[in-house]
């Protein structure tokens, strides 16, 4: 009886002991050796795998900047300065991050500008939406307001207005990660540099028909006019498939074609009201001139009854 | 009786427009000739503004292989050429005409006898068909030239003629068989000796008894037609499904029906094949239902393609009936909404239909209780409930190897679905994501 126990424990044990060597060997063999900077790395970026920086997740993000040793064309758009200048620490480089952006939704095509010619009652994506038809105000370029930018957002700073029925951004919130931009189908939402004020002057507008086709889905569309880019001193507005467009890195933001555009899609955002004119605008960029109304079409056909 | 071997379903059939006598609708004072009306490349307009056109004109022409002829529907002059929002508000490149008289091309024969005989050759035929810029008219628009110019290495066995009409509500087909019976066995007469196959099978559903009768009757007179009943089920009217339900064979995924030997044609595209062929006529009209449980009356219209919606529900109801919920282009169960009322009719469009707020309206969604209905009622044998779930969760790659794209769209699993969830919608979703993601892999 004693030698089957005997027997049982000196198998065990010599096989044990040789799978022991075997392991020691191949471990040693297969090595992987990690820089503990990674991890501590890893450790103050924010950890939401936005993709903003372009990588995989924070922790390749971690990988990259231990990699490169400093911070250079790398920055994270999540963590912004703060997180900057830890991982700056822990690399012992000086902290750098690109230029602050926000996303900006180039669409004014709320309830009351695009009135809703039909009601969509089919699967709310805008994805499905966008490949069945061309929107409940039949404009082929404007949101749609079923809201995959708000459920791509991740720092829950983009929402769809009830009262708009457009996305709105939270500037606080928004790190300019750009999942709403890829989400959007018809690429209406853009980053754009945050400034030092935070303002901005940009076209909300996305419509490439001529003038008078645009009109008539949307009183606030881009008729493509080109009023907006005589005006500008800098170069920074141009017209181009009757849609005008302004350059960012070379707007500096005089709001002279603001005040030109006959239907108020040019948007300037977070300005003091204008001083000298008298019918200035405030914070949320009303055109100056008064569009002037386009006659209603009677009885537009309900494609699928009208909304209330 | 024969039918499918998979699925499928029986919605109420509301066939009510079945009495009404095909009329001819007046025409309009302006005609928007869409030049994208048929599955491929859009057409280029060969006129001018200020041109003078007469019905039945070559206005534009076909020129890449997957395209087709478009010709005036009307005489008079050329207004511009611009895009037009089609019914589902998307720009499209069109002709716009002024509408000036009625004065057709010499060369149509518009007399009303029926000539019987045909002396072109089966090369003649298939480019008399592209001439003529004849479509496939069950839906899909596929032109009529690539279909009977029969690939080398592959053999036509069977040609099959689709009067099955499984939509509800829809009725142009059945008219058109009540109607025209001798010139449609003449059209299928001639592409059965196209494609040089024996027989032509004519499948008609037994919904249909006055149909069966009529066309038995001529088809008697004719060599190689055979009409074939069919047990009511839908889709029926679907290629793959026609094709299973007459000769057994199953096309396989990803294939076309001449990779099983077969070639299926609609009714009304045989009606169209026999104008183009015996009087020249290009496929300038078609029959449409203008149809609705609500409305006063019910119509089947022959129409100028290039008639707009509206100036089709002025003429045949005046005015939309208060508390209407959609217009349909095409029937209930694979049609689609129309967005914009003042875009015109393509070659395609089969019906009209107007539904009132209730009938239209969509039941409140709710959860899927894996009860596996969408599964029995899917007539391709895939599991909606599944990509249901994988499209939701962006699982698009899944969904592919799970034979996405074999979906033919035919709403049987929403139709079926007790928890009301859009498995169609979900579906065509994963479908275009799919589609985009093979597309970034070719690049």
């Amino acid at each position: 009886m004693s030698n089957v126990v005997l027997l049982a424990v000196l198998v065990l044990g010599i096989t044990g002991a040789l799978f022991a060597v075997v392991l020691y060997f191949v471990a040693q063999k297969f090595k992987v050796i990690e820089d503990p900077l990674i991890d501590e790395v890893a450790e103050v970026l924010p950890g939401a795998n936005c993709g903003g920086c372009g990588k995989a997740g924070c922790r390749a993000m971690a990988e990259a900047f231990v990699k490169q040793g400093n911070m250079d064309g790398l920055s994270c758009p999540a963590g912004g300065s703060a997180v900057a200048e830890k991982v700056a620490a822990i690399l012992g480089c000086t902290p750098a991050q690109a230029e602050p952006q926000v996303a900006v939704v180039r669409c004014n095509g709320s309830c009351a500008n695009a009135t809703p010619k039909s009601r969509f009652d089919g699967l709310q994506d805008c994805a499905f939406a966008h490949s069945v038809f061309a929107g409940e105000s039949g404009c082929a370029f404007g949101c749609l307001g079923l809201g995959n930018c708000a459920r791509a957002c991740q720092f829950d700073a983009l929402g769809i207005d009830a009262e708009t029925g457009l996305p709105r951004v939270d500037e606080e919130k928004c790190v300019a990660c750009g999942a709403c931009v890829k989400a959007c189908p018809r690429g209406i939402i853009e980053l754009r540099s945050k400034d030092v004020k935070n303002r901005r002057v940009f076209v909300a507008c996305r419509n490439k028909e001529n003038g008078a086709n645009a009109r008539k889905s949307c009183s606030a569309a881009c008729i493509g006019c080109g009023k907006c880019q005589k005006v500008c001193p800098f170069d920074a507005v141009h017209v181009e498939n009757n849609l005008a467009y302004i350059d960012f890195t070379k707007c500096k933001m005089c709001r002279k074609c603001v005040a030109e555009c006959p239907t108020g899609a040019i948007h300037a955002v977070n300005f003091p009201p204008l001083p000298p004119k008298p019918t200035a605008t405030p914070q949320t960029a009303q055109p100056v001139a008064t569009p002037t109304k386009v006659e209603e079409k009677p009885s537009q056909p309900a494609a699928e009854s009208p909304k209330e | 009786m024969k039918t499918f071997a998979m699925g499928g379903v029986h919605p109420e059939e509301n066939k009510i427009s079945t009495q009404a006598v095909i009329e001819d609708m007046p025409l309009p004072k302006q005609m928007i000739v869409l030049m994208n009306q048929h599955l491929g490349a859009p057409a280029t307009p060969i006129v001018a503004k200020g041109d003078k056109v007469k019905v039945g004109q070559l206005i534009g022409r076909a020129e890449v292989p997957m395209c087709a002829n478009v010709h005036s529907p009307v005489s008079g002059t050329v207004l511009k050429i611009d895009t037009c929002k089609d019914p589902f508000g998307v720009a499209k490149p069109a002709v716009y005409i002024n509408v000036e008289g009625d004065e057709w091309e010499e060369s149509i024969d518009r007399s009303a006898d029926i000539k019987r005989t045909c002396d072109l050759t089966p090369a003649e035929v298939v480019a008399r068909l592209k001439e003529m810029g004849i479509v496939g008219l069950g839906g899909a628009t596929f032109p009529a030239h690539i279909k009977y110019s029969i690939p080398q290495g592959k053999k036509a066995e069977y040609l099959i003629i689709n009067a099955v009409e499984c939509e509800p509500y829809l009725t142009s087909d059945h008219r058109v068989m009540l109607e025209h019976a001798e010139e449609v066995c003449i059209g299928i007469e001639q592409l059965r000796k196209a494609l040089g196959v024996p027989c032509a099978y004519i499948g008609i559903e037994a919904n249909k008894p006055d149909c069966i009768a009529r066309m038995r009757e001529v088809a008697a007179t004719f060599e190689g037609i055979v009409v074939e009943p069919l047990k009511v089920r839908y889709p029926q009217g679907a290629e793959k499904q026609l094709i299973n339900a007459i000769t057994g064979r199953r096309v396989p995924s990803g294939k076309l029906p001449i990779d099983v030997g077969c070639v299926v044609s609609n009714v009304g595209t045989t009606f169209a094949v026999y104008e183009a062929l015996q009087k020249n006529k290009p496929l300038i009209e078609n029959i449409l239902t203008v149809t609705g449980k609500y409305l006063p009356s019910q119509h089947n219209y022959k129409v100028r393609i290039g008639t707009t919606y509206n100036d089709i529900i002025k003429h045949a109801i005046g005015e939309l009936p208060e508390g209407t919920g959609k217009v349909i282009s095409g029937g209930p169960m694979m049609g689609k909404a129309v967005s914009n009322l003042d875009a015109p009719t393509v070659k395609g469009a089969s019906s009209v239909l107007v539904m009132d707020e209730k009938e239209s309206r969509r039941a409140p969604e709710t959860n899927c209780i894996r009860c596996g209905k969408c599964i029995g009622a899917c007539p391709m044998g895939l599991e909606p409930y599944l990509f249901s779930a994988m499209v939701r969760n962006g699982r698009f790659e899944d969904a592919g190897q799970h034979n996405i794209l074999d979906c033919i769209e035919c709403g049987c699993c929403f139709f079926s679905c007790p928890a009301n969830k859009p498995l169609l919608d979900e579906i065509r979703l994963g479908k275009n994501k799919y589609r985009g993601i093979l597309a970034a892999r070719k690049k």
